[in-house]
């Protein structure tokens, strides 16, 4: 068992009255899985999701319930066995390639920090390993793109760069937070592609959060469904495709836009 | 309002401005003492009953002083703020919607007037325009205009580029309807945050010119006045420094808090 | 049926941004030469990445930008927008009342009565109560804004509706509804739609046309089945493949 979640509550209190958006969220996670988190804004799919990577600060969110990564208690253990697991053990994936990336700082910099953290390699080793990342997500010529800063790239460059950066130590688990969201179609495309190949290539279990059904009925085998901070339905995700239990899930499918030009 | 109440920096910042405010409004039609009577018997008296706070070196009642002289300085004060927050917004509102050239020619003018302290600025308009409780109320509010230019133009160069002006001038608004009927309304929480500092820092410069000798001319009372004529003394009589001291100190303290509250920052 | 737009060989450029004041000011083209019709009553679909000139032709259209050359013909009244991102296009000072209420106020002769009655009725055609009149953007969700928004472009009665994605910023369940009012409002009030957007599978769901375009040039345009079932470009069949569309 890579990931066992069990009972989780997350509760916030920066208002007066304590908000609770998780409830008994449970999830196991096998190595090399990759296991898709559905659900409209609001329905605590990314909260889990930081809460998983040990992102949620203890200040403004109350957690109850038990986090094992590999047997390591995410939410109890102390903060430098946390430290030492984010960005080697697991890597997360955010939204916004615009936002996700320092400005002033340069790709190869960024794409080596998690190496410089957790690794003693040399200088050259690291740079050795940030181009072959960058040219295992596909990036044409990672020597100029290693050189360039943010702005000097297009959106869905900068989302295979946090993807490099993320991969670089060869994580056992990536959480992908609506990586394709901000993306164009064609890219969006693209970019499951190397999600999938990188599932494949490395056995790195993927967590994908995405409020599109399509993208993860392309690729994941499993699907939990999401609202109101409850897992309302959860199984195989072509079963749910096809047979969704709750009302919910078959609102949420029967949203989609249907393309039919077989009539 | 109830809500409003359960706010600390809210509740707290009133009742330190009210300590202050409300013996400051019965001063402007009632003093214990006239404010400018002297009395050789009583200089530099301690406090008694019939003197609270003392009296000064000339004999004056010292309450009766802070009551005027708290009015004097709020005046200043506040003319100060309105008249820098008025033209500030004016002009910051037509650099920062319209951009440009004029835009770069006024904010590198801004940028000359900004990079003098404000005191020194009021001090060179003093200087020309003569001292004086309007002119000092003038000369600081001129010189405070810069910083709220600064304030408003930034958020106006936010502002012009959202999709709600393109929508009003869809609807048909002027550029001037715009600015003013659109924009403003939504920088009023930044606005009123640097109204409430620019106001202490007012009070803090109406005290620090009148200390100098160039702001309010004796013998009308002002807090800063006060303070410069008890300097000399302050070995002597320390009484006479410590009521309007502690005034300026409650009356800046109180508008800093409420300026935080969450009732004025949350509109 | 008449058309209710015409747009004839527009050409728009923009200078670029000089990054010292030495540097040689070149144009890039963002339209070069966009010609087509949208007919009365007719929902067309215009798809295309970012950056491929959709938002550019849209404020063209609006007349927000002047074409280097070309024309933009008006069948009518002057259109109206929706824009993609209901939490910005709404200005969070003003009360819903206020905001439907600001075009006619600018633009024509009405009583106070007159205006309440008239934003009353467009609201409730956008599918919200009348006590939302009352109420600011942020007491409102993104969906309800949305509606706002759809209200307050109808004020002015346009014949021709431009939006700008105006549903991608929505959850899946509320863009379904905005989609569904859209249509409805088409067919009870005549009018005619712009709908741009990246989503095909929405675009689908919605117009009767779609013009697909790449770098500031339509590459193709046509009936939506038959571009859907037939694409001849090789950039429609790639969108169409990247949507899961065809395979």
């Amino acid at each position: 068992m890579l990931l066992h979640v069990e009972d989780l509550n997350i509760e916030f209190h920066d208002h007066i009255v304590p908000e609770t958006v998780v409830y008994d969220f449970d999830l196991d996670m096998e190595e090399g899985e990759i296991v898709g988190l559905v659900g409209e804004s609001g329905s605590g799919k990314s909260m889990s999701a930081l809460a998983i990577a040990g992102l949620l600060s203890r200040h403004d969110a109350k957690k109850r319930g038990q986090i094992l990564f590999e047997g390591t208690d995410i939410l109890g253990c102390p903060r430098e066995t946390l430290r030492g697991l984010q960005g080697d053990e697991i890597s997360m994936v955010f939204q916004e390639p615009m936002t996700s990336l320092n400005p002033v700082k340069k790709i190869g910099w960024q794409v080596e920090e998690a190496m410089r953290i957790h690794t003693k390699a040399t200088p050259e080793e690291r740079k050795r390993r940030a181009l072959e990342v960058l040219s295992h997500v596909d990036l044409d010529d990672p020597e100029r793109v290693y050189n360039s800063y943010p702005h000097q790239l297009s959106g869905g460059m900068r989302q295979r760069v946090m993807i490099a950066a993320a991969m670089i130590n060869t994580p056992k688990l990536l959480i992908a937070d609506e990586p394709t969201t901000a993306l164009d179609v064609t890219v969006q495309a693209e970019i499951v592609k190397l999600l999938k190949h990188i599932n494949k290539k490395h056995n790195t279990a993927i967590l994908f959060i995405s409020h599109d059904l399509s993208l993860v009925r392309q690729l994941c085998g499993r699907v939990l469904v999401m609202k109101g901070g409850y897992v309302v339905e959860s199984g195989n995700t072509e079963e749910i495709f096809n047979n969704p239990k709750e009302d919910y899930t078959k609102h949420l499918i029967d949203s989609i836009p249907k393309v039919n030009l077989d009539e | 309002m109830k809500r409003a109440f359960k706010d600390f920096n809210f509740t707290l910042g009133l009742i330190l401005t009210a300590i202050v405010l409300i013996p400051a409004i019965i001063g402007i039609f009632w003093t214990p003492y006239s404010t400018e009577t002297m009395d050789n018997a009583m200089k530099m008296a301690g406090a008694s009953l019939s003197h609270p706070f003392g009296c000064d070196n000339f004999g004056r009642d010292i309450l009766s002083r802070v009551m005027a002289g708290t009015g004097t300085t709020l005046i200043i004060g506040l003319g100060t703020v309105f008249i820098g927050t008025l033209i500030g917004t004016i002009i910051g509102a037509f650099t920062g919607y319209y951009g440009g050239l004029v835009d770069d020619i006024f904010m590198r003018f801004n940028d000359v007037m900004f990079s003098f302290p404000s005191l020194l600025l009021a001090l060179v308009f003093v200087a020309i325009m003569g001292s004086g409780r309007i002119q000092l109320l003038i000369a600081l509010g001129i010189a405070f205009i810069p910083s709220y230019v600064r304030i408003v133009r930034a958020e106006y160069v936010r502002a012009r580029n959202l999709d709600y002006v393109k929508s009003a001038s869809l609807a048909g608004a002027s550029d001037l309807r715009i600015m003013f009927v659109h924009i403003l309304p939504n920088i009023v929480k930044v606005l009123i945050n640097s109204i409430l500092i620019g106001f202490n820092n007012a009070v803090l410069a109406e005290a620090g010119l009148s200390f100098l000798g160039i702001g309010v001319q004796p013998p009308v009372a002002s807090l800063g006045r006060m303070l410069s004529d008890a300097q000399t003394y302050l070995f002597n009589a320390p009484g006479m420094a410590l009521a309007p001291g502690l005034t300026l100190i409650v009356m800046v303290l109180g508008i800093s808090l409420l300026g935080k509250s969450k009732v004025i920052t949350d509109r | 049926m008449s058309n209710i737009l015409e747009v004839k060989d527009v050409h728009v450029s923009f200078l670029k941004e000089r990054h010292t004041i030495f540097d040689k000011r070149n144009r890039i083209e963002v339209l070069k030469g966009i010609s087509f019709e949208i007919k009365e009553g007719e929902i067309v679909g215009l798809v295309g990445e970012s950056g491929c000139g959709k938002s550019t032709l849209a404020k063209v259209i609006l007349g927000l930008i002047k074409p280097d050359s070309g024309e933009v013909i008006h069948g009518s009244t002057h259109p109206q927008m929706i824009f993609q991102d209901p939490y910005s296009s709404l200005n969070p000072a003003k009360t819903v009342q206020f905001i439907l209420e600001e075009p006619l106020k600018n633009l024509t002769n009405l009583s106070a009565e007159q205006r309440l009655v008239k934003a009353k009725e467009r609201l409730g055609q956008a599918g919200l109560d009348e006590k939302y009149l009352t109420h600011k953007p942020s007491e409102l969700s993104g969906g309800q804004r949305q509606r706002v928004c759809i209200a307050e472009s109808l004020m002015m009665d346009p014949k021709l509706l431009l939006a700008d994605e105006p549903v991608s910023a929505l959850d899946v369940t509320i863009q379904a509804q905005i989609l569904k009012l859209l249509d409805d409002l088409q067919e009870s009030l005549g009018l005619s739609i712009l709908f741009i957007s990246h989503d095909l599978r929405v675009v689908y769901q919605l117009c009767d046309r779609v013009m697909v375009m790449k770098n500031g040039i339509i590459v193709e345009q046509g009936e939506i089945d038959r571009v859907y079932r037939n694409p001849q470009h090789e950039y429609t069949k790639q969108l169409l493949k990247a949507s899961g569309i065809i395979q």
